[in-house]
């Protein structure tokens, strides 16, 4: 399973995904979501720390997931990259689209 | 199939998207164990090759099973070369425009050769717009 799903008492979604986020999975993260938002969950965190790839795919799925999240009215938060991955978004100025934290509890404080 | 002689290994893939991880650790192993490469190496290697064969099934062989990616691999002293091919009818390059321009930001695909030409130190493609050819340091 590449992806757990939680929810803390303030109502966030956390999602761990684990290993990658690759062109194999992605569409299983974006229904994940999808489903989420159709149960009506707004908040929404995703966990990097225990993945060690992203691919461009799976980024074009987090700008996908983001659009949905917001047009739903709600916020997503990415957190846990690795020095690796964090270059990925900075390399694509992806990280100027989304709010990124350096921990998942720093970002379920700044929900 | 990997062949590995004289400093060049080949492998040949049929399109199939859930082999490019395996295929990825292979050639990683085998072009850049001895000596270990840096931490920064393997993923940049990681990161290339992986879009470059993802390019090549979606984009080149249209995902269709029967066509083939062939990764050719030359390793020298100080720097490694790899190519990757397809059996699609290729692409101008010059005509993919840059992901990071704010009216593509929100674009939910085309950053794949965009991180290629970020990451490898030198890219190159033939003629036909069929094959990739990308250098890396082997440190």
């Amino acid at each position: 399973m590449a992806f757990k799903t939680s929810r803390t008492e303030a109502g966030i979604t956390v999602v761990r995904v684990e290993g990658q986020l690759v062109v194999g999975n992605r569409q299983e993260l974006k229904e994940l979501v999808q489903d989420a938002v159709g149960h009506g969950d707004r908040k929404f965190l995703l966990d990097f720390t225990p993945t060690a790839y992203i691919d461009s795919s799976g980024l074009g799925a987090l700008v996908s997931i983001s659009k949905r999240v917001r047009e739903a009215g709600g916020d997503l938060r990415l957190a846990g990259l690795n020095e690796d991955l964090r270059s990925l978004f900075e390399l694509t100025k992806l990280d100027t689209l989304f709010p990124i934290a350096g921990t998942a509890a720093e970002a379920l404080a700044g929900f | 199939m990997v062949r590995a002689a004289s400093g060049r290994f080949r492998v040949v893939l049929a399109t199939d998207l859930t082999r490019i991880g395996v295929v990825v650790e292979t050639v990683a192993s085998c072009a850049l164990s001895t000596p270990p490469a840096s931490r920064q190496t393997l993923f940049r290697l990681r990161t290339i090759l992986a879009e470059a064969i993802a390019n090549a099934m979606v984009y080149g062989n249209q995902g269709e099973a029967s066509r083939l990616v062939t990764i050719e691999v030359e390793l020298h002293d100080d720097r490694l070369v790899i190519a990757v091919s397809d059996e699609g009818v290729g692409f101008d390059p010059a005509a993919i425009a840059p992901p990071t321009v704010e009216d593509r930001l929100g674009a939910t695909r085309g950053r794949g050769l965009f991180l290629i030409r970020r990451l490898a130190d030198h890219v190159t493609f033939n003629d036909r717009g069929n094959t990739i050819w990308m250098t890396l340091p082997r440190s």
